[in-house]
């Protein structure tokens, strides 16, 4: 049994003359947090739906939880959570009907309270999904990810959208999982939050990987270089990388 | 449930996939409409426009004030009299409001137009009543036998016709116009992100179409057969089999047409692409057999016509299954391959 959960090489996308990915490899270890940090257009979510087994890269092999997609799809698909980005869930089911319905998907796994509990959501049990707000529906959406107890979670921007105080509730959900042995991939546009969520982080900038490190290292090679009042952030390190000019979304 | 501990209080994945499409259906209020009032509402049209009474008398349009004309023409009580203003007869005509204007003179002048049937029975109708008061000796007079045959007026044929229309309509809408829907949310993708079985969502989808069947079909029939003493020759199983049959078919035609459409826009067009021209090809208002014979085995493979013909049949005629078996095979052959090729070209993103 290999000690990574994820590893792929020379990853290749692209859709007619664009190039989404292009020779990307990482490998990520089971139980830590990983982060794919990019602008918009990088091919953060590209890279992730292949590892997700929803799109068929180009060129490159894919491993994930030492499986392969091509001939252990069923097996993945129980023991992996996902979240995707901008996935909206049925408007008039309620949350927990929504659970049910996720709930019969797997052979195993954790029982409604349990979710309703970990998301915080009980109050909002017999709610249509179409009358919570933005962040409760991010919530009910990680726990459809959670529903099958999975092995590892693939998580796109989960943050997005989010007010402050969400965004802490949902990194504490996080840290719960990896508490217990779990093993994220995540993608995020906000520094902070792979400061305090990853292990390690990617930058990804053009369909490539540019730099890879622990938040740590990444901070002191490229971070704050013109002053020295200021402790570097990783937001320093991605603007020094991936340069200031804005990105069409 | 408890006895099924592993997935955690959670029905199957069939199950719940079934219900969650009844949920949401009987949450949408403007689903209901349709499904339910709409054909309740064509009946009552149909009501009114077909009343069950006997035999209607002919309007004839005259020119106002006494005349021997009209007292010749009030004796005979199949002839309604309207003034019609000199100068007025042809927009009366045009407008439906009579069917024949009679112009006093030697001889009377009738207008009419011979293109409409009630126009010609009308003239008919005048013309012996004008000839009998003028002082016409019949030879004889035939002794007339007047029966109503149940099942042979338009009412009666078309009332099966409407049946299948609601079959066709609320299977290829309600499954096409939801399976785009999800897609557009991205609720496909999030599905085929998980462990679902993608035939046991594709499935559920037909399933939850089938549970509503009973009152689409038993609404506009009941209201048949009360109101209009509309005749049911068959048996209500093989009405079921029928039914059945035409709605999963046409929920499979259904999600062939959502299979890869990602806009509301592209699929109300290829549905109406779909549907439209079997409204008017399929004899669900007129019979099919007025178009040319060269086109009639097309018409007779459409999955409408099929239907309405197999529905007349056992409605109407008291059809046995093996009686109208070259239109289940028709039907049989549209659900399988529809299926087939949706499940295979289905796009999940």
């Amino acid at each position: 049994m290999t000690d990574l959960a994820v590893r792929c090489e020379q990853l290749k996308k692209s859709y007619g003359s664009v190039v989404a990915v292009d020779g990307l490899s990482l490998d990520v270890r089971r139980g830590e947090c990983f982060g794919l940090l990019g602008p918009n257009g990088a091919g953060k979510t590209t890279t992730i739906e292949i590892l997700e087994g929803l799109l068929a890269p180009d060129s490159g092999n894919v491993e994930v939880l030492g499986l392969h997609w091509m001939t252990d799809e069923r097996e993945l698909r129980q023991r992996l959570g996902i979240q995707l980005q901008e996935a909206q869930f049925t408007d008039k089911l309620t949350v927990e009907e929504t659970l049910r319905l996720f709930r019969s998907f797997y052979d195993r796994g954790r029982s409604i309270d349990d979710l309703l509990g970990l998301v915080e959501l009980e109050s909002k049990r017999e709610s249509w999904v179409v009358k919570l707000s933005g962040g409760q529906k991010q919530r009910l959406s990680i726990a459809c990810a959670l529903v099958g107890d999975p092995d590892m979670l693939f998580l796109d921007e989960p943050s997005t959208g989010l007010d402050p105080q969400s965004r802490r509730q949902l990194w504490g959900v996080l840290q719960r999982f990896r508490a217990g042995g779990g093993t994220i991939l995540l993608t995020t546009h906000y520094m902070d939050e792979a400061e305090v969520l990853c292990d390690r982080v990617a930058i990804v900038d053009q369909g490539k990987i540019i730099a890879l490190d622990t938040p740590k290292a990444l901070i002191s090679a490229f971070g704050a270089p013109k002053t020295i009042v200021h402790q570097g952030t990783l937001e320093d390190v991605f603007m020094s990388l991936t340069g200031r000019l804005l990105r069409d979304e | 449930m408890t006895s099924n501990p592993p997935r955690g209080g959670a029905h199957p994945a069939l199950v719940e996939l079934t219900l969650a499409r009844l949920r949401e259906f009987i949450r949408e209020p403007e689903a209901l409409f349709w499904t339910f009032l709409f054909p309740m509402i064509m009946s009552v049209a149909m009501a009114l426009a077909f009343p069950a009474k006997g035999a209607q008398p002919v309007h004839v349009g005259i020119a106002p004030g006494p005349s021997e004309l009209r007292q010749a023409l009030s004796n005979d009580a199949s002839i309604a009299l309207r003034d019609i203003a000199p100068g007025n007869d042809l927009r009366a005509l045009r407008e439906g409001d009579v069917d024949v204007v009679v112009t006093p003179g030697t001889p009377p002048t009738y207008r009419f137009d011979p293109s409409r049937e009630e126009s010609r029975s009308a003239r008919l109708v005048v013309d012996n009543a004008l000839k009998r008061a003028a002082g016409r000796a019949d030879p004889w007079t035939a002794r007339e036998d007047a029966v109503t045959i149940a099942g042979s007026r338009y009412v009666d044929w078309l009332i099966p016709g409407i049946v299948c229309l609601g079959i066709m309509n609320n299977g290829m809408w309600s499954i096409g116009f939801m399976t785009v829907q999800a897609r557009l949310r991205r609720l496909l993708k999030r599905l085929a992100a998980s462990p679902m079985k993608k035939s046991e969502f594709l499935l559920a989808q037909l399933i939850a179409r089938l549970l509503f069947l009973g009152p689409e079909v038993a609404v506009p029939l009941l209201f048949g057969v009360l109101v209009f003493r509309m005749p049911i020759n068959g048996s209500i199983a093989n009405i079921a089999v029928v039914s059945l049959l035409g709605a999963l078919m046409f929920g499979a035609v259904g999600l062939l047409l959502g299979s890869r459409v990602r806009t509301l826009e592209a699929i109300s067009g290829l549905m109406n692409l779909a549907t439209v021209p079997m409204w008017v090809l399929s004899g669900v208002f007129f019979s099919s057999s007025n178009f040319p014979s060269f086109a009639q085995p097309l018409i007779k493979a459409l999955p409408l016509t099929a239907l309405v013909d197999a529905m007349r049949g056992v409605v109407l005629e008291g059809a046995s299954l093996g009686a109208i078996r070259v239109e289940l095979m028709i039907l049989t052959t549209w659900a399988v391959a529809c299926f087939a090729i949706a499940l295979r070209i289905f796009k999940w993103r």
